[in-house]
């Protein structure tokens, strides 16, 4: 072949990834408007629009932004590893995951925002602080986390500031493991209910978010590979697939505590019968969903020897996300379902679905805007990708 | 004096007269919208004593004056407010039932106000808990919290409200105790309407009260009182 032939044809490929490039920017950019579309919509037609009502208060976008925020704080456990323990092959992929991080947490804050009954006062969340209020805080964590990611970006991408990284890793590191507990705690504060008040839930969101930060970013890893036609170092490939199976089974045991220690309440049996046994789409969901897909599946999938890796780890990874979905959904809407327990002891009945299991239906309204989050971070991440240096750029592999 | 001292004079009287006249039908308005100015005072613990031996299965007086009372459409949808709803009940060894209203408990320890991120959800200090609608953004997470289910959000655009009961779309609300109406010294909408006398409301810190010498003498409890959030509402027979 002769060298203007190639050449040629490397143009052709790079226009075709030009045509691509924009062709997807352009579908997500679509997400993004149909869900501000809906988001207009409630404005005008309130949230009777969407499925949720006074049984069921936190819905689909919930679910949306929850996995989103969650993921944002575990991705950066790619950085830690590298900043903080100083495992070479993390640390070059630190600003990948820092860069992941700030469009999960973008793209998952806009929906929560979005999903307000009043979003137009925002503003209000800032000036009026309720300092008891672990809503408040979060609103202090997820900006901090903003910032001190930005910073630490900075820190690994301007050369003059690499020797600050280490310090700005450590930062980064302690906050999001403080805002992981917070987002637990949204939940861990509700004692009247029986799904939440329990303490194991700020550890297992914490833990939770390992598994759904390293999937996700083994995802768009992969993806970055592939566009730029490059391989990556099968003893990496490895290592980070056998984190993820960590990490998998982590959560699966975390998850394994948190009903058993609910099975030990008394008052908490009924629900477990709920949520594991007789809900319907709920133990469906958290069976099928979260335990099959979202755990077996990955864990055969890193660990039956003779299955192919790519492939493999990636199929895992994407498991482990759906799996995430499905366990948030059990997670938040089984546990409104289920009724809350005004009277222990007695069969109660009223106008407002008291002693009764609340049904739900989502509306279409309410998955344009969960949607429209995962676009804003796929948006985000697209365009930084592109126009900065992103991709990891790994030396000869040495195990550390 | 000449004539520009005089011009002078009669200008700073005429400009001073316009400007009473500019100002004080706001201060009287002002008056009239505020009615009592003096604040809610902390001795005073307004709270219900609900006799569920006497309210009646099957009687929904209180609950209908309720929506009356604050501009409700008495809809009973998932999606509708109900400030005030009937619960039956019937124990599940005994099968002793009863019926019986249940609202915001105007809880001393509210958990709402506690998850509230921009302290809309407020006690005064009286001990009545609202909602402030102007900074209330719509989070709902005082609906996760309240151990009651005492609260509703407004899933709808609202027409014809109650000029006395401001509500919002996009906004949670619950009972107010019918804030407008103590404020007035008149008793909430439901005590009046219930024709069995089975609401009892009065002021708890107060010994010589009506209410505070029944709970003295009749025995009475908290709903969920294992929650420790000493609600300010009480029932008897339960």
């Amino acid at each position: 072949m002769s060298t203007s032939t190639t050449s040629q044809l490397k143009l052709e490929s790079t226009r075709f990834k030009n045509r691509l490039f924009y062709f997807m920017l352009a579908a997500g950019g679509l997400f993004v408007l149909a869900g501000m579309y809906a988001v207009h919509m409630m404005e005008e037609h309130g949230h009777i629009i969407s499925g949720m009502n006074n049984q069921i208060v936190w819905g689909l976008p919930h679910v949306f932004a929850i996995f989103l925020i969650v993921a944002a704080s575990g991705v950066l456990n790619v950085a830690s590893i590298g900043s903080v323990f100083g495992k070479a092959i993390y640390k070059v992929r630190a600003p990948l995951a820092g860069l992941l991080s700030i469009a999960m947490l973008a793209g998952g804050l806009t929906v929560l925002m979005l999903d307000l009954g009043r979003p137009d006062r925002i503003i209000v969340a800032a000036t009026n602080f309720n300092i008891t209020s672990v809503f408040a805080w979060n609103i202090v964590l997820y900006s901090g986390l903003f910032s001190l990611v930005a910073v630490y970006l900075w820190t690994l991408m301007e050369k003059r500031m690499n020797i600050w990284s280490k310090t700005a890793g450590v930062a980064v590191f302690v906050w999001r493991f403080i805002l992981t507990t917070g987002t637990g705690l949204i939940f861990a504060f509700l004692t009247a209910r029986q799904a939440y008040g329990s303490a194991m839930l700020p550890p297992m969101f914490i833990i939770l978010s390992f598994a759904w930060g390293m999937a996700v970013f083994h995802l768009v890893q992969t993806v970055m590979y592939a566009w730029n036609e490059q391989v990556l170092d099968s003893a990496i490939m490895d290592r980070k697939k056998h984190l993820l199976g960590i990490f998998v089974l982590a959560s699966l045991y975390m998850v394994t505590v948190y009903h058993f220690t609910n099975m030990y309440f008394a008052n908490r049996i009924g629900f477990e019968y709920f949520i594991l046994r007789d809900g319907g789409i709920f133990p469906d969901l958290f069976w099928w969903g979260y335990v099959g897909l979202g755990n077996i599946l990955p864990l055969i999938l890193i660990y039956l020897p003779g299955l192919g890796r790519k492939k493999c780890a990636l199929a895992a990874s994407l498991a482990v996300v759906l799996g995430g979905f499905a366990f948030l959904y059990v997670f938040i809407i089984g546990g409104q379902a289920f009724p809350l327990s005004i009277f222990p002891g007695y069969e109660v009945s009223s106008s407002f679905g008291d002693g009764q299991i609340s049904s739900y239906h989502p509306s279409i309204y309410e998955f344009m805007l969960g949607l429209s989050g995962l676009a804003i971070a796929f948006i985000i991440t697209s365009i930084s990708v592109r126009v900065l240096n992103f991709l990891p750029h790994d030396k000869p592999y040495i195990a550390d | 004096m000449n004539d520009t001292q005089n011009q002078r004079r009669s200008f700073l009287k005429t400009s001073l007269g316009v400007a009473a006249v500019a100002i004080a039908p706001g201060f009287l308005l002002f008056d009239v919208a505020h009615g009592h100015s003096e604040a809610v005072s902390a001795k005073v613990r307004w709270g219900m004593l609900i006799n569920t031996e006497s309210c009646a299965d099957g009687c929904n007086d209180c609950v209908n004056a309720c929506n009356k009372e604050n501009g409700l459409s008495g809809g009973t949808l998932p999606t509708d407010s109900q400030w005030m709803r009937k619960i039956e009940i019937k124990d599940i060894s005994g099968g002793h039932s009863l019926s019986l209203p249940m609202m915001c408990q105007h809880c001393e320890h509210p958990p709402c106000v506690d998850v509230c991120p921009t302290g809309a959800s407020f006690k005064r200090a009286d001990g009545i808990v609202l909602v402030d609608r102007h900074l209330c953004i719509g989070c709902r997470y005082c609906m996760m919290a309240c151990p009651y289910k005492a609260r509703s959000f407004v899933h709808e655009p609202l027409h014809d409200q109650n000029p006395d009961v401001p509500r919002g779309r996009g906004t949670v609300e619950a009972c107010s105790m019918c804030v407008h109406r103590i404020d007035k010294g008149q008793q909430p909408a439901c005590a009046e309407a219930c024709s069995n006398k089975s609401i009892l409301f009065g002021n708890l810190n107060d010994p010589d009260s009506e209410i505070a010498k029944k709970i003295r003498t009749v025995a009475s409890a908290q709903v969920r009182s294992d929650l420790g959030l000493n609600p300010g509402i009480r029932y008897q027979g339960l």
